[in-house]
């Protein structure tokens, strides 16, 4: 399982992603610009205006607003009850959500690092998943479960704070995985899930918190189980997650002057996985790069390949590559964590790759 | 404190109603018409059934592996518990739990986490909605002494107590996590001193006699509705059968399991209310007699019941 054969860049720093690069909401509809953590922070507040059962719970999002400030100033609309700040006890604090949900409540937990779900794996792996199906149907567990992961430019905060763990939940069947990479995006998930009847694993990428864009004035969901085209091209499908998005998008923007025509595909649902657009896009080009920052053994990068060849094989006119993370802990020092994570012109080199095979 | 009459026979009739779908439950494991495993609950009868009692239909409890016993004691049909138990369509959760995982919803049962301690949470959070709607309900966590051991149980105690749940947290001190007795687990000998550190009231009762069951989970349950918070309820009790039917138990002597049957909690509890003149023995023995019909009857539903249909496999994973 070596990925020496993934290139890896070690120079270049994640670049400021300009809000130009995906535009999803027309000049014709009123529009504000909202950064990835603003759009989060007005999905949940017009739910918790929308229905009294919404409430959020975790470590330090009340006055704090969490670690991330992605909850700030909702304690002053909403009181403490509804912002409630907890004791450090992850696995009892996705428990009481639980409880809580499965009581007629719809929780949004925030869990401060994705890596600290760990303390948690089994309220949300063992319990919440599977309650609905152990009790045959009896109920149901209508939570989100908040986390940020991921990192890049230097701004991690090495091995215990940055990993990248969607795939570690996709294996449990009952949890839905959204993770969004734009402000229009989060808003319209973040409203999804918690109108979802299902756990609902929402990730939010550490690095897009101040990502600006484009978010319609009037209010929106958007569908959970789709993936979104962001791009729409002919020569090779990008499929790509979170950040990742945004380099997929990059390295489209940089090789449309070569004349490739790129598709970028962003999974945003990671379970369940919406097949049915990952294989008209493949079908449609024939040619298939996978971006993902998490690890690239066992990856998502490894499903959504699996997935291209059983939905496009008889269509393909290249062999499917993967850009990931590499296999190892997220290293502290800049220069090292450059080593491990994709850039834009990983994706790059990838895409030329497949175009030129 | 006076129990009025009907209490004390429904009391009776539950712990009865537990006993003998116990012994059916293991003889059906024993001749191999139940898959997995049984866990029984019996020789702790009072235990559940005291906590139970207390408790008004719209609270709810949430149990453990062991717990057939919670489930009847808070009412639910033996019918479709023993259905469940040989994974049947017309059980409780349609065949998809089996013996460790029978919920039961519309009695209050929020289910049965075999896990240890991971039910505990879900409690919590029940309560934690309870008080948000000001409504007038409690939450009962029930665990052994090998769950006051783990991280859920100390997080919960912790969360309850500073949040001011209405949880009343019911230790059932058996006296064995599977084959570890709790000296060896625990350096303190009465569990209900672990409420001290949560600054919340710790209670112990002979978990033998349902009436002190009883009488504690009434002023734990009130302590609760009235806005003060969780207590901590430790019933010292054991269980009388291996920890699942049929177990070699090479960890404790047969002459420990026979002093124990001398506290066994349904005769005493006859013998307890034929003095107290409360029924005759011919009247528990009738009561007897109504529920082996029950449980024979819950057998033979449970047998004839259809099978889930495989093309349902799938079902019951998403909402």
């Amino acid at each position: 399982m070596s990925d020496e054969r993934d290139s890896v860049s070690l120079s270049g720093a994640l670049p400021g992603f300009s809000p130009d690069m995906i535009v999803q909401v027309p000049d014709t509809i009123p529009y504000k610009v909202l950064t990835y953590q603003e759009a989060i922070r007005e999905g949940l507040r017009e739910e918790m205006r929308r229905d009294p059962r919404v409430f959020l719970i975790g470590e330090d999002i009340g006055r704090h607003g969490g670690a991330f400030g992605v909850t700030r100033t909702l304690i002053d609309q909403f009181g403490p009850e509804r912002v409630r700040n907890t004791p450090i006890s992850e696995n009892t604090i996705v428990g009481t959500g639980t409880g809580a949900a499965l009581a007629g409540m719809r929780p949004v937990i925030e869990i401060m690092f994705a890596d600290f779900s760990t303390l948690a794996v089994d309220q949300i792996c063992n319990q919440a998943a599977k309650l609905r199906f152990m009790t045959g149907g009896q109920c149901k567990v209508p939570w989100v479960l908040r986390m940020p992961q991921g990192g890049g430019a230097g701004k991690s905060i090495a091995a215990q704070h940055s990993q990248s763990l969607e795939v570690l939940y996709a294996q449990f069947p009952g949890l839905k995985i959204v993770f969004p990479s734009t402000p229009y995006d989060a808003k319209g998930l973040i409203r999804a899930a918690i109108h979802d009847d299902n756990p609902v694993i929402f990730l939010e990428h550490k690095m897009l918190y101040s990502v600006r864009g484009r978010v319609p004035d009037a209010e929106y969901v958007l569908p959970i189980g789709k993936c979104d085209v962001k791009r729409v091209g002919v020569d090779v499908t990008v499929i790509a997650d979170g950040s990742m998005v945004w380099h997929a998008m990059q390295a489209a923007q940089g090789l449309s002057a070569k004349g490739i025509d790129v598709e970028v595909v962003d999974v945003q649902t990671l379970a369940p996985l919406d097949e049915e657009t990952i294989g008209v896009s493949v079908r449609k080009t024939g040619r298939a790069v996978l971006v993902a920052e998490a690890c690239r053994s066992y990856g998502p990068t490894a499903e959504w390949g699996m997935v291209a060849m059983e939905q496009a094989f008889d269509f393909l006119k290249s062999p499917i590559i993967r850009v990931a993370g590499r296999h190892s802990p997220i290293p502290f020092a800049d220069s090292l964590e450059k080593g491990v994570w994709p850039e834009t012109e990983d994706v790059i080199k990838a895409i030329l790759a497949v175009a030129e095979y | 404190m006076e129990v009025p009459r009907d209490t004390c026979l429904e009391m009776y009739r539950r712990m009865m109603r537990i006993r003998q779908f116990e012994l059916a439950a293991s003889e059906l494991f024993r001749r191999g018409q139940v898959k997995g495993t049984v866990h029984t609950y019996i020789g702790m009868e009072a235990s559940g059934v005291g906590v139970c009692m207390a408790l008004r239909g719209t609270d709810l409890i949430v149990g453990t592996h062991r717990s057939h016993g919670h489930n009847i004691a808070k009412g639910a049909d033996t019918k479709r518990m023993m259905a469940e138990i040989l994974g049947k369509e017309t059980g409780y959760c349609r065949g998809r739990g089996g013996s460790m995982h029978i919920a039961a919803f519309e009695v209050g049962s929020l289910g049965t986490l075999p896990i240890v301690g991971s039910g505990i949470p879900l409690a919590i959070g029940a309560a934690l909605a309870f008080q948000m709607r000001r409504e007038d309900r409690v939450a009962v966590p029930f665990t052994g002494d090998a769950g006051t051991n783990t991280g859920n149980w100390h997080e919960s105690m912790n969360m309850a107590a500073v949040w001011k749940l209405p949880v009343v947290f019911v230790v059932e001190n058996n006296r064995y996590g599977v084959s570890t007795n709790i000296a060896e687990a625990c350096a303190v000998e009465d569990l209900s001193f672990r409420a001290q550190g949560y600054g919340i009231p710790g209670v112990r009762v002979d978990g033998f006699d349902v009436m002190a069951v009883y009488e504690a989970a009434l002023e734990a349950v009130s302590h609760a509705r009235r806005g003060d918070g969780p207590t901590l309820l430790v019933t010292e009790s054991y269980r009388l059968d291996g920890h699942y039917a049929g177990e070699p138990e090479v960890y404790r002597s047969r002459s420990e399991v026979d002093g124990f049957w001398k506290l066994e909690p349904i005769r005493r509890f006859r013998t307890y209310l034929i003095e107290r003149g409360v029924a005759s023995g011919e009247a528990l023995d009738s009561i007897e007699t109504e529920i082996r019909r029950e449980i024979d009857e819950a057998v033979q539903y449970a047998k004839e019941s259809r099978e889930p249909d495989p093309s349902t496999a799938m079902d019951y994973i998403y909402a």
